[in-house]
């Protein structure tokens, strides 16, 4: 494919406002909708540990009552046209989204300053939202997999703050009051850092203009710079820690260690050895070995996570509760075999092949665009970055990748999860 | 942007259907058989979606492992879904390789090998897959509703097979079920994209002309009784919170009263999304909502019919809240059910649910991959036209309509209520 077809610089528009707010669009003009996408730095970092969930509680409450619009006109008026908007909570930043018909995209940019600006966290959607919180809570220590996640994030990260989801327990939850939710949203909602991504049928300067009307005059004095997370080391051991649930019939096993932070020069190296290792074809060696050899499995797969600060490197699987020995086993020495030798350059063709077929179909929708003008923004990639992308890609040498997975790879050092019976 | 739509059928009875559309370099070929649980007897519950499996374990062109990494190197994505009606595979390719996956889909509906050794290690495959979706509490309720909803339709039973099964199938069944069903005259494709129509269509009888048709599968017919009582039933597990399953049986989708029960849905429930790439939208204005969430009777709530051939069912499912009892939510359910059986709804309320599914249809058709399922699925139950005047259907319900299929199916000597409710561990260890 011609690479001119992806976002570039010269069919991005990007445009910083006085205020520090960043307006990216791109038109499509081949589907009559649009979507509205974005975030800004007022995430769940700020939390203390006495309040944790208070930057997901705050977000989930500007949509229930603003100075202009109660709770049930706000989702009508979204509700009737067919469109979607919503926020919420990230370590980092708090993100919205929606999407309309083009001809309702002055309601989702309505929604989206009406909610940042002016939210009046009604009483009794506060109590509302707290119950329905503390259920969600309830229903996820039932869930396997969300608790090995979880288990395996507090072993990884133990003294980081990555150690926490950002959900809260049903403690912190009950503790925060109105005034925490304001003072949040007071002390840290506002303009600078923040991104507004547009896709769809509009023209750029139509949809900046939009941005501009409605968050052009946005300040707050009182609001922190960007949080920023420090690094830290991998485990000094092998760690493991069982979560037991009963009456399971399957345990959800998570296994890992630190990955590369997003910025990171291996960060490609990485993410194309973890492909080779658990993701292509039907989940790579690991799905090979665990799902298609042994049976032992439905789903086993790894996955690089890597963000601002640092990236976790897993892998993720559902076993009897029987088979947890064998599996923790077998994925071992796949990564034995991966540290020791490496990949071969057949497999790195492969994954570079699939890494710039797959670019298209990334790329296909609305959202998959406003995500990658996301992406480009949040970590600073250029606007080009798409289609230099393949170029990228092919600079891989099955070299780097056997240095990227020596470096972050410490079979000794695993942490080791495991949550049901 | 114009796209041009073709169906025709092959001599050998395969149904193809075309739709070019030239946003993206892309193409998505789907292809359907009219195979699901609908078709399976007790002994061999689940045994379409464990040949939807061996789909994938190889045949001799193209040896498992191959295929899949054949695939992912033309950075395509594939899949299989097998559900009540249907099982159906896809490929979304880069336009210039999709040659790939014609090749195979042609090849693995006559010559997939099914090898002893390939069958014995995809059944712990898929009882692994049973026994993580067993840990879900509305699994085990969804699962008890279903059994209680249909005594004779095979409608009774989970799409992945009851466990039993699932452990005594042998590799001739599989064998047996795949080649009664996989057949051209027993299929679909529905490819969409950026391709010339003549050229594919040429490219189709190529790979697929030559497969001889095969004898028209038996069919069962074991049609459900009228329901003649409510049924109630009680599921026990871990955990601490309850669930509420209610279902109504519904019509087939073909029923001319599936539309007036779609407006009725949205309405109730919210606007349903018949997109499976795509997504849909939030439902906190329904009526449903605001009765059972909004008043605090429950902390979520969701509602939805689904499109099949014979007459399946309207579900809610209600997750109480912490404290309140199931019998205060069914309660307003059964409230908000008298107010559309006494009221007539308004106009505006039709058109508001026809410009919701305007929406969720432009969404839906961004995705190239969803263009091709909308076609294939469609097929199943009804056909291409079902979905092309689906707008128009929904515009000429009438709140007539509305009141009266509210009245004719959602009574409840009609219907299923499920109750999971949680025991705490001492209790399950006596």
């Amino acid at each position: 494919m011609n690479n001119k077809a992806y976002p570039g610089a010269d069919d991005i528009t990007r445009v910083e406002l006085k205020n520090g707010i960043t307006v990216l669009c791109r038109s499509n003009f081949n589907s009559p909708s649009i979507v509205l996408r974005g975030n800004l730095p007022a995430g769940s970092l700020f939390d203390t540990e006495e309040k944790l969930g208070l930057a997901d509680f705050t977000a989930s409450m500007l949509m229930r009552g603003t100075e202009k619009n109660d709770f049930q006109s706000i989702y009508d008026a979204l509700e009737s046209v067919g469109a979607s908007f919503n926020f919420d909570a990230n370590t980092h930043t708090i993100g919205f989204g929606g999407r309309a018909l083009s001809e309702d995209l002055p309601l989702l940019m309505e929604m989206l300053s009406e909610g940042l600006r002016k939210p009046t966290f009604p009483t009794e959607h506060i109590e509302r939202l707290r119950a329905q919180h503390i259920a969600g809570l309830a229903m996820r220590d039932q869930d396997t997999r969300d608790m090995a996640e979880l288990v395996f994030d507090e072993i990884l990260y133990h003294d980081h703050p990555y150690r926490h989801t950002g959900d809260g327990t049903a403690e912190t939850i009950g503790s925060i009051t109105r005034d925490d939710l304001v003072d949040f949203h007071q002390k840290h909602y506002g303009p600078r850092n923040m991104v507004v991504a547009v896709v769809g049928a509009i023209e750029a300067d139509d949809a900046v203009k939009q941005v501009e009307a409605i968050l052009g005059d946005w300040q707050n004095p009182e609001q922190p710079p960007k949080p920023t997370v420090g690094d830290m080391p991998p485990l000094e051991e092998q760690t493991r820690r069982h979560h037991p649930i009963a009456g399971k019939s399957q345990t959800d096993l998570m296994m890992g260690f630190l990955g590369p932070k997003r910025l990171d020069d291996d960060y490609m190296a990485a993410s194309l050895g973890n492909s080779i290792l658990g993701r292509f074809g039907l989940m790579g060696r690991i799905g090979d070995s665990v799902r298609e050899k042994s049976g032992l499995a439905y789903y086993a797969y790894s996955s690089v996570s890597a963000g601002q600060g640092p990236g976790a490197w897993y892998i993720s699987a559902g076993v009897n509760p029987a088979n947890v020995e064998k599996a923790i086993d077998l994925i071992t020495k796949e990564l034995e075999f991966f540290i020791k030798d490496g990949v071969t350059e057949e497999e790195l063709k492969d994954n570079k092949s699939n890494y710039i077929g797959s670019l298209p179909l990334s790329l296909e929708s609305n959202g998959g665009v406003a995500g990658a003008l996301l992406n480009i923004e949040r970590y600073d990639l250029g606007l080009d970055y798409y289609r230099q992308y393949p170029d990228r890609v092919r600079a891989v040498t099955c070299e780097d990748i056997l240095a990227v997975a020596r470096k972050y790879i410490k079979t000794e050092r695993l942490a080791i999860a495991t949550a049901g019976a | 942007m114009t796209q041009k739509f073709t169906k025709t059928t092959l001599t050998n009875g395969l149904t193809v259907l075309l739709k070019e559309i030239h946003s993206a370099p892309l193409i998505s070929s789907w292809v359907w058989y009219r195979v699901g649980s609908r078709n399976e007897v007790p002994g061999k519950t689940g045994i379409s979606h464990w040949v939807e499996h061996m789909q994938f374990k190889g045949t001799p062109k193209f040896p498992a492992n191959v295929l899949d990494k054949a695939i992912s190197r033309e950075g395509g994505v594939w899949n299989a879904f097998t559900y009540l009606d249907f099982t159906t595979y896809y490929e979304t390719m880069p336009a210039d390789k999709i040659d790939l996956a014609l090749q195979l889909e042609s090849d693995r509906m006559q010559n997939s090998l099914f090898e002893p050794e390939e069958v014995a290690s995809e059944r712990t495959v898929v009882i692994s897959e049973r026994e993580g979706n067993e840990n879900s509490p509305m699994f085990k309720l969804s699962e008890a509703t279903q059994a209680a909803a249909f005594r004779i339709h095979p409608y009774h039973h989970k799409v992945i097979g009851d466990m039993a099964d699932l452990k005594s199938m042998t590799r001739d069944d599989l064998y047996e079920h795949y080649k009664a069903y996989y057949a051209p005259n027993n299929a679909v494709m529905a490819i969409a994209g950026d391709f010339d129509t003549e050229k594919m269509l040429e490219r189709i009888k190529e790979l697929f002309g030559g497969i001889p048709a095969a004898p028209a599968p038996r069919q069962l017919s074991r049609p459900e009784t009228e329901p003649s009582g409510e049924l109630s039933l009680t599921v026990e597990g871990t955990g601490d919170t309850t669930y509420v399953q209610a279902c109504y049986h519904f019509p087939a989708a073909t029923d001319p009263d599936f539309f007036p029960l779609t407006v009725l849905d949205t309405l109730l429930a919210g606007a349903s999304s018949l997109n499976m790439f795509g997504g849909g939208i939030s439902n906190k204005t329904s009526r449903l909502y605001r009765a059972l969430v909004e008043s605090e009777l429950t902390v979520g709530m969701s509602g939805g019919a689904q499109a099949t051939i014979d007459p399946y069912l309207y579900s809610i499912v209600m997750v109480i809240h912490p404290e309140k009892t199931p019998a205060e939510a069914l309660a307003a359910l059964d409230a908000e059910i008298a107010r559309v059986q006494d009221e007539k709804i308004s106009e505006e309320e039709v058109t508001r649910a026809v410009k919701q599914a305007k929406a969720l249809f432009a969404y839906g058709s961004e995705s190239i991959t969803n263009q091709g399922f909308w076609m294939g699925y469609t097929e199943m139950f009804a056909d291409y036209e079902w979905f092309e005047n689906y707008l128009d259907n929904l515009a000429a319900v009438t709140p007539e309509d509305v009141q009266r299929v509210a009245k004719k199916y959602f009574q409840k000597k009609a219907r299923v209520v499920g109750t999971y409710l949680p025991v705490n561990e001492e209790n399950i260890n006596e």
